[in-house]
């Protein structure tokens, strides 16, 4: 029941896209919004990813948490990081791109803010496809260590959005630094 | 001849504001809490429209302009589709007021354009603080209509209300040492949130330059209103540059200074990515920027299933006015 909910929660923003797109309210320039809006959500969900261990940690030294759960959710956050990043993907290459083949070769090879977005999103999608009960039954050991691929996800994110900053590093950095304070306390338990 | 003139868009041509102020509040909800803002669409059949204004409402006082001659080969005008006063106003680079499009339109209300001076100086015989009815009184208000192109790769056609660059630059008595002009917008950090911004690479004012026989050209454009009626703070009031053949960012908003040099003037995207953003900054469907193709835009509004997507022209179009200006000179070099 409460894994329902956190499905729904989860598929509020992109509901809330797909309306605005529906009723043509999302302002002149709709593909941005979708676009920068689906790439947005897909950061957001890996940083609540990868905060799902240290808040377990957490919640297994202080008293009055421990009947909470956070790993039992991890799956569901993880899984629609890589939904709101696909999204983004589609939404860029339909919306911006019109599904121009050349075009999007060119700009994969030319411009390296796409080229590691989109390596981050091939990493993703074998974490999403190994997701299931089974893929973790079948894997047992390996399953952890291809998990793991999500550190140099998260640093090519990273790279994908410091390419990106223009006048401004503010948004840039805040991610970044929640990013890499993520992975440092991965480091430091190692 | 000078007539009076309420405005010449059909009322039918422009969104109502409504449909903005859903907009708004989508945007802020998806940014923020997406719950509100499914509940703001989905509640829009009943509440929502009835409370907005339905009228559409253009802002500011109406102007007194002599209004473009409506003919294909007036190089002041252009048949294409006007961009919606709506989409105009509300959707603006004027990173003063902070980065996102809709910044402007939300945070400029509290800057003060009244009283307003123009500082002059430089190679210059007639330096010193101008006022700006001063220079109003001057120059009298005309009609353009010009397609107006972004560096991101989205344009817009825009019925601006203003005066030659030319003429007013003219009046200041510029020497012959004078080869260049350099502009340079407001800075007041208690109105400009942008300026307040902890992370932002500008180092304010922000600043533009054109070289002299770019600026004395007529294309060039001091513009102060667009609809017939006073510019909106978001658009650059009381007084910002329109050089239609160059990338938006050259035209210069809300400006208090106007210096004359003699070496070429350094600007503000130069200086934070000098090989992304030249000096020129012509348009040029041939050099791209170097983290996206210029070749074509989308010509706003857009939307999502019939994106308004068009090749982009040389010099925005205004090749057969300009393009003589830069005769000889490697526009690849000097982007």
């Amino acid at each position: 029941m409460k894994k329902l909910f956190l499905c729904l929660l989860l598929a509020l923003p992109a509901l809330g896209l797909l309306i605005g797109a529906l009723n043509n309210s999302l302002g002149p320039d709709p593909a941005d919004v979708l676009v920068d809006e689906s790439g947005e959500w897909a950061l957001r969900l890996l940083c609540l990813t990868l905060s799902v261990s240290p808040l377990a940690a957490l919640c297994r030294r202080v008293a009055w948490l421990n009947t909470v759960r956070p790993l039992h959710y991890r799956r569901i956050i993880g899984v629609s990081t890589w939904v709101y990043a696909v999204l983004h993907f589609l939404s860029y290459s339909t919306f911006l791109l019109g599904w121009r083949w050349a075009e999007l070769g060119e700009e994969l090879v030319e411009r390296p803010y796409i080229t590691v977005g989109f390596a981050a999103l091939l990493l993703l999608t074998p974490l999403a496809i190994t997701s299931t009960d089974g893929m973790v039954r079948r894997l047992k050991r390996r399953w952890k260590t291809l998990h793991r691929l999500v550190y140099p996800i998260a640093l090519l994110v990273i790279a994908h959005i410091v390419w990106q900053i223009r006048s401004d590093a503010g948004e840039a950095i805040i991610y970044s630094v929640i990013l890499l304070a993520l992975l440092a306390w991965r480091l430091r338990r190692h | 001849m000078l007539i009076k003139n309420p405005g010449d868009i059909a009322s039918s041509e422009i969104t109502p504001e409504s449909v903005y102020l859903d907009r708004r509040r989508f945007m802020r909800g998806t940014g923020t809490l997406a719950l509100g803002s499914l509940l703001a669409a989905c509640g829009e059949s009943g509440t929502a429209h009835a409370t907005a204004p339905a009228a559409p409402d253009i802002k500011g006082k109406p102007l007194e302009f002599n209004p473009v001659a409506a003919n294909a080969d007036n190089p002041f005008y252009t048949a294409e589709a006007k961009t919606p006063y709506g989409d105009v106003t509300q959707y603006n680079n004027f990173y003063e007021f902070g980065t996102g499009k809709d910044d402007p339109a939300r945070y400029a209300k509290n800057l003060t354009t009244s009283p307003w001076q123009v500082e002059v100086d430089g190679e210059v015989d007639k330096p010193g603080r101008y006022n700006l009815e001063d220079i109003l009184a001057k120059n009298p208000l005309e009609e353009r209509i010009y397609r107006l192109r972004c560096v991101e790769a989205w344009s817009m056609v825009i019925p601006w209300v203003g005066f030659p660059l030319g003429k007013m630059l003219q009046q200041f008595e510029p020497r012959s040492s004078a080869r260049y002009v350099k502009f340079e917008t407001l800075v007041r950090p208690k109105e400009m949130r942008g300026q307040r911004s902890f992370s932002s690479t500008i180092d304010w004012p922000y600043e533009e330059g054109l070289r002299m026989d770019e600026a004395m050209h007529p294309l060039a454009f001091m513009a102060t209103g667009l609809y017939g009626h006073e510019i909106p703070k978001q658009n650059g009031a009381p007084l910002r540059l329109v050089v239609p053949w160059k990338y938006g960012f050259k035209s210069i908003k809300s400006i208090v200074r106007i210096s004359f040099t003699e070496k070429q003037p350094r600007t503000s995207w130069e200086q934070i990515a000098p090989h992304e953003y030249g000096f020129y900054a012509n348009v040029n469907p041939e050099v791209d920027h170097p983290r996206w193709s210029q070749a074509s835009e989308r010509r706003l509004p857009s939307s999502l299933f019939a994106p308004n997507r068009i090749d982009t022209q040389m010099f925005n179009g205004y090749g057969d006015q300009v393009a003589s200006l830069y005769s000889g000179m490697d526009l690849a070099r000097h982007y």
